[in-house]
């Protein structure tokens, strides 16, 4: 090495493997990161602008946003990437929208593993692509070693709803149909057993999907008659449908005989002692919806590889507002309550 | 699914019913034993379709519930130490002790962690030899046998930093003391099936001779548990007092012996003090001496914490099965799953929180 200022003052080599404290402080690391390891990933949508533009027409523009911290990051099923656009998406579609653009916001802990980055920013560009969404801006923050857990990602979506599409938590009727697009469960005993290494003897991957294209299907069908969509996420189906009777001050009658969950799902509850209905997912979508529309609805559903479960699982009712009951399998009645706090395990 | 779907076959327990309400011709009252059995009965809502009068009373079998105040004081000490990795399962985290509860400790900094089994406290220990890693071993016949192997590979290892705060508890004492208190209503039992499944049944011969009281080994499933109660009031019909195995498939009558032999090896049996029923003699488990260096209570110094209960929770009669939830004035006002004020609140398995999670109301 001939460059005289190596010879006297020795720089450390550079690191090119993790994420540095510099790689957050808006200076030249921080643009090769965008440009090299973002920027690449996402398909040159890295732009200089700081807010990007959005052409909406004369529809209805729908916002959301959602962070994402699951642990483990790669999982069976999906990854923290494909995570934070599903479920960004999934949220916009629960209010009848179809996602236009979205903004993807990293924390990053120092030391993170370009790879890891890079294959997160990969798998988040692979979900945008699939779900037909754009990654139109976004924000990289780096933070000191043991201030985040690895990488945190928080991304806010836009949407469009098409005349004609009026979900809403509040307008659920009484007599309206419960319909369930697919099997619960999934999701959340993927990642407890991913990240407890259960070992249980068959794989559970999680159902993380985009779920669009499901509800426009339902809406083409149903209309306005479509009253109410949940993604039952963390809370499980439990906590979406007491949330919806809250909403619509509505009761729901759910019959727990036809409500599906797969079998290994069933049984690493039962040996955890957890309840299927409180398990997370992020592929399946909970719906009130007229009567008279129910079953046309519930056959576009089915017509449709992301809805080929779907069930009738219950109906709301005029007695008792606000609250969830299942028939049991034995044929008498319980409240399906809310979770209280973390999930935890049962003894025996 | 095999060994799920055959016991929740809903046509099969319209027959069952049906045979009980032919059957019966007494309002019976018969305790499950196991806060398993009472998880499944209040879900299913199997108390409710019993034939008119007929009880279940739901008994002290939920470990979270019958483990005492002091333990748990003694294990928020232990979870304070910054030196101490405390670990447990997870619905202990959240029974209060006199001064809040393990997750609120952990909020505040403590290093209190979950795992599923004992071994993994043990690994934690390998990995950690700087820390000290104490595991809050409660539970019945049923969660011994595994922490029982913990302690042997601990000790095998030679790991010095691994230690076990015991508050393990046995069934028969307990189902004794049930019949021998003047207010007991008991006539039958569901003993409770997987701790016959380690322990076997001979040790209830005994009691059903001796009380005159049928005993019936019974599973968790809604099959079993409404198999179970046909079973105990065909023999209380009949005037028999016998112990039967309704478990069959997971229950033999030696039990499993490895098991008994590992408990016998690193377990000598004490008197414990039971939640809700105060101090029964030669009720549960304590190291034996040969294991004394991993006693947590011993290497932390907490033997002699004692402490009161709350004035408001009626605890002790509902573990006795006296007093139902929908009795106690505090139950869904000032104590619920959210804030229990005592441990029938907090686990699943618990009489109130499971009377709560169902929407039992008064």
């Amino acid at each position: 090495m001939t460059d005289p200022t190596m010879a006297s003052c020795p720089v450390p080599a550079a690191e090119t493997e993790r994420i540095l404290l510099g790689h957050g402080s808006g200076g030249r690391l921080m643009a090769e990161l965008l440009h090299d390891v973002v920027g690449a990933e996402l398909g040159g949508d890295v732009t200089a602008e700081d807010a990007a533009i959005v052409d909406l027409g004369s529809a209805e523009a729908v916002v959301s946003t959602d962070s994402f911290v699951v642990t483990p990051r790669f999982f069976p099923g999906g990854d923290i990437g494909s995570l934070a656009v599903h479920g960004t998406v999934n949220d916009l579609a629960m209010r009848g929208a179809r996602p236009v653009a979205l903004s993807l916001a990293y924390i990053v802990e120092e030391g993170l593993p370009l790879a890891e980055l890079r294959a997160v920013t990969a798998s988040v560009a692979r979900a945008a692509a699939a779900a037909g969404v754009r990654v139109v801006t976004g924000d990289t923050k780096v933070v000191g070693r043991g201030a985040a857990d690895g990488l945190y990602v928080t991304t806010t979506g836009l949407g469009l709803r098409p005349p004609g599409a009026a979900p809403s938590a509040v307008r659920g009727r009484p007599g309206d149909a419960v319909l369930l697009s697919g099997p619960i469960g999934l999701h959340g005993t993927a990642i407890l057993s991913a990240r407890e290494r259960l070992g249980f003897e068959a794989e559970i991957a999680s159902d993380s999907r985009p779920l669009h294209a499901l509800v426009a299907a339902m809406i083409e069908v149903g209309g306005e008659r479509v009253h109410a969509l949940r993604d039952p996420t963390r809370g499980g189906l439990a906590s979406a449908l007491n949330e919806l009777a809250e909403s619509s001050a509505v009761g729901v009658e759910l019959d727990e005989e036809s409500i599906p969950v797969p079998p290994p799902v069933a049984a690493a509850c039962a040996l955890l002692g957890l309840d299927p209905v409180h398990v997370a997912n992020e592929g399946c979508l909970v719906a009130l919806v007229a009567p008279e529309a129910a079953d046309a609805v519930l056959a576009a559903m089915r017509a449709r590889p992301d809805g080929a479960g779907a069930v009738r699982i219950g109906q709301a009712t005029a007695g008792h507002p606000g609250r969830v009951q299942m028939r049991t399998l034995l044929g008498s009645a319980r409240v399906v309550d809310m979770l209280v706090g973390e999930q935890l395990p049962r003894i025996c | 699914m095999r060994y799920l779907d055959e016991y929740r076959d809903p046509a099969v327990a319209r027959r069952l019913l049906a045979g009980l309400r032919s059957t019966a011709t007494r309002p019976w009252t018969i305790m499950e034993v196991c806060g398993g059995q009472t998880h499944t009965i209040v879900r299913q809502g199997i108390d409710e379709l019993l034939p008119a009068g007929m009880r279940m009373i739901h008994g002290p079998g939920c470990p979270v519930c019958v483990t005492p105040l002091e333990t748990l004081d003694r294990a928020l000490a232990i979870a304070a130490d910054p030196e101490v990795i405390f670990t447990s399962f997870g619905d202990m985290l959240r029974v209060p002790g006199s001064s809040g509860d393990l997750l609120g400790l952990r909020a505040r900094g403590a290093d209190v962690r979950v795992v599923y089994t004992p071994l993994d406290a043990v690994r934690l220990a390998a990995d950690h030899p700087d820390r000290q890693v104490v595991f809050f071993a409660v539970g019945f016949e049923t969660t011994a046998p595994a922490n029982a192997m913990a302690v042997l590979r601990a000790h095998a290892l030679g790991l010095d930093n691994f230690s076990m705060l015991v508050s393990h508890v046995l069934v028969p004492p307990a189902m004794t003391a049930i019949l021998e208190s003047e207010d007991n209503q008991v006539e039958a039992f569901l003993a409770a099936g997987h701790v016959c499944a380690v322990m076997g049944w001979t040790e209830y011969e005994p009691i059903a001779a001796r009380h005159r009281v049928p005993v019936v080994v019974t599973g968790f499933e809604p099959l079993d548990l409404l198999e179970g109660i046909l079973m105990a009031v065909r023999q209380l019909e009949d005037g028999r007092h016998e112990v039967e195995n309704q478990y069959a498939r997971a229950v033999r009558r030696t039990g499993n012996t490895a098991a008994q032999e590992a408990l016998r090896r690193v377990f000598q049996v004490t008197e414990r003090s039971w939640r809700g029923i105060g101090p029964i003699p030669a009720s549960g488990f304590a190291l034996a001496p040969e294991f004394a260096a991993h006693d947590a209570e011993r290497r932390f110094g907490v033997g002699g914490l004692t402490s009161a209960e709350d004035s408001g929770c009626i605890a002790g009669p509902i573990l006795r099965g006296t007093r139902l939830p929908t009795d106690c004035a505090a139950y869904g006002t000032s104590c619920t799953p959210r804030r229990p004020l005592g441990a029938p609140m907090v686990s699943s398995e618990g009489t109130c929180a499971a009377f709560y999670n169902a929407g039992r109301t008064r």
